[in-house]
């Protein structure tokens, strides 16, 4: 258990160096650093003293540890674009973003197992059939029409919600949240579906394909022949055992729903760090696309690994497999 | 051959209508009416210059009067019939969706050629040699397989825009976008074509052309390609799909192709800003036609995967 640990552990930290050259390498061949940093008015002293100070006649390694030196501390440099420090930037933007991802993570993951648990008990049942269908159809459809969708419904022909921005922000500490206002809360329920969709849907036809596996087994046999109630049999018996996948799945999601809120941001030009970033790509600047990169990196590697040693907490029989296995 | 001995051999066209897959594919409703729809939509995309009524990219053909019009109603100051409407330019709808999807669909088809060219090479290198080839390459895929295919296009288009110069930039959008989604896809070929190829290695005939004495690359080409192709068709028609809905989110976010050279995904970002106004037709098309095409090539790819499937038959 503690040498796969070490190994996964092992394992992410070489994706984040290699993610980490990567960024460093859009640093230092997307275009010449003195070049931004330095105005039109500069003499060859001016770019000698900057290549010394930014230590650019180092050796490549020394410059790649130097950059991971400063990216661990959270310092990418000046956004080209806004001329203010990228961290700061990324700071202000992170929690619309994550509020964003909670709120659609949670729709996703109740909606998803509700659903599956629904249409797998009620197999043949007529509405249990409709919402399969309209799933298979809501995975084919690209996320940003959804949101075009969504917003042409509830804000063009109804005109119940809003279609843009993060409504009204109450600011606690360095975190700005929309969660205590009503326009803030209203303002968050379409890009929240939008995000949730794709992964609700595929939550439930996992939980289903789950579920539908657990009810055939002797031990729920069993319960129904003990006489328990079948709402006890449901949930407590056979939910409890398509859990496992459904936590891996869900977790390895999160990641998605981080990337994919790139896509609603823009969308509903919600002010997270996914809209920045596509800014960023449109206007090339160079800093804040590295340093969204690494952020996300660590997050992902970070639920990656996480994930992994849930996976080894709830589900004893993997524990028994690898020691017996030798791994 | 066929022309040698007529009489014996059926002709070439006669074997492909009597094959598996032929039967397979009359006998499925859903993947004859995708694959009329798929060629219907190619064939209007090839034939674009021939069967549009307008030129869209003729500023000496527009009529900014033309602007708005409805589809199917005559402009109320030029009395011109436009079938799909205009866009706030007089641009016809119809018009511009045939030329979007030349561009949508060679995007797509370019990617996934790259990212199976790719792929395919990177996958057999890796079964075939093993060692420290295999270790790098599927070391690389892992790595890459961590982020999502879109958000790694996405930092390729990005990388690219910052290389290349500012006056270059649009010409040169669409062969970025071929380049960053063929470069975040080309992890599902090597995955499954060194999973075959670790298969067909240990088999007799690898073994015979090696003693032989044909050369790596010959076996890999000649002998084992073959035999690993039918999973790599399948991966290829889904991707597809999944190329032309990845090349149309990145145009609709801003980072793929120029308004001057539209694809649909454009085309939808256009539209996006008339809705509020109700100039509905020009984002209803473009997006009706994305998700036809690519709800047909998905629906395609499902069947062959069946159809190619021998557990399945």
């Amino acid at each position: 258990m503690l040498a796969y640990i070490i190994r996964r552990v092992f394992q992410s930290v070489l994706v984040l160096l290699v993610v980490g050259l990567v960024a460093f390498s859009m640093f230092s061949f997307v275009g010449d650093p003195v070049d931004n940093m330095l105005g039109q008015e500069r003499t060859q002293a001016d770019v000698e003293r900057l290549r010394d100070q930014l230590g650019l006649d180092q050796p490549f390694v020394v410059q790649y540890w130097r950059f991971l030196e400063q990216a661990a501390q959270g310092n990418f440099g000046l956004s080209y674009r806004q001329g203010r420090p990228v961290a700061e930037i990324l700071m202000e933007r992170l929690p619309a973003t994550l509020e964003l991802a909670f709120v659609s993570g949670l729709l996703a993951l109740v909606g998803g197992i509700a659903l599956g648990i629904f249409t797998a008990i009620r197999r043949r049942g007529v509405s249990a059939n409709v919402i399969m269908t309209a799933s298979l159809i809501g995975v084919s459809l690209p996320t940003f029409l959804i949101g075009i969708l969504l917003i042409y419904v509830f804000s063009v022909e109804l005109g119940w919600l809003p279609s843009f921005g993060r409504g009204e922000v109450t600011r606690i500490g360095g975190w700005t949240t929309g969660f205590l206002t009503e326009s803030g809360l209203k303002a968050l329920i379409l890009p929240a579906i939008t995000l949730g969709l794709y992964q609700m849907t595929l939550i439930m036809r996992l939980v289903r394909t789950e579920m539908l596996e657990v009810l055939r087994m002797d031990y729920i046999r069993f319960a129904r022949a003990r006489g328990l109630r079948e709402k006890s049999i449901n949930f407590r018996h056979a939910l409890k055992n398509t859990l496992v996948p459904v936590i891996t799945i869900t977790g390895l999601q999160l990641g998605s729903i981080i990337a994919f809120a790139i896509i609603t941001e823009t969308v509903f030009q919600w002010p997270g760090v996914g809209l920045l970033f596509i800014n960023a790509i449109q206007f090339v600047d160079i800093p804040v696309m590295a340093a969204y990169l690494m952020m996300i990196s660590v997050m992902f590697v970070g639920i990656n690994l996480i994930v992994d040693m849930l996976y080894f907490a709830i589900d004893p029989r993997l524990r028994v497999d690898r020691t017996a296995g030798g791994h | 051959m066929a022309e040698i001995q007529p009489e014996i051999r059926p002709s070439r066209l006669t074997r492909a209508w009597d094959s598996d897959l032929a039967w397979s594919f009359r006998h499925a409703p859903v993947a004859v009416v995708s694959a009329i729809v798929v060629l219907v939509l190619i064939a209007g995309a090839l034939l674009a210059p021939l069967i549009a009524p307008h030129d869209p990219f003729n500023p000496a053909t527009l009529n900014l009067m033309n602007g708005f019009t409805p589809p199917g109603q005559a402009n109320q100051f030029t009395g011109d019939l436009f079938l799909l409407g205009t866009d706030d330019q007089g641009r016809d709808v119809f018009s511009t969706i045939l030329y979007g999807m030349r561009i949508s669909l060679f995007v797509g088809f370019s990617a996934v050629f790259l990212a199976m060219v790719l792929g395919v090479i990177l996958g057999l290198l890796a079964g075939y040699l093993g060692g420290w080839t295999e270790t790098i390459i599927m070391r690389i895929a892992d790595v890459q397989l961590t982020f999502p295919a879109i958000l790694v296009a996405m930092l390729i288009f990005g990388i690219a825009k910052g290389i290349t110069p500012p006056a270059y930039r649009d010409q040169m959008a669409i062969w970025v976008l071929i380049l960053a989604i063929g470069l975040s896809d080309w992890v599902q070929f090597a995955r499954v074509v060194r999973g075959a190829t670790l298969v067909e290695k240990n088999r007799e005939y690898v073994q015979a052309a090696k003693l032989i004495g044909r050369s790596p690359f010959a076996i890999m080409l000649r002998h084992i390609l073959p035999n690993v192709l039918n999973p790599v068709l399948v991966i290829a028609t889904i991707s597809l799909a999944l190329a032309i809905i990845a090349e149309a989110t990145l145009s609709f976010l801003g980072v793929g192709a120029p308004p001057t050279k539209p694809s649909l995904g454009t085309l939808i970002r256009i539209g996006q800003e008339f809705m509020f106004s109700g100039e509905w037709w020009i984002l209803f098309f473009p997006a009706a036609t994305l998700l036809a095409l690519a709800l047909s090539i998905n629906l395609l790819g499902d069947w062959l995967r069946d159809a190619l499937n021998p557990r399945l038959r």
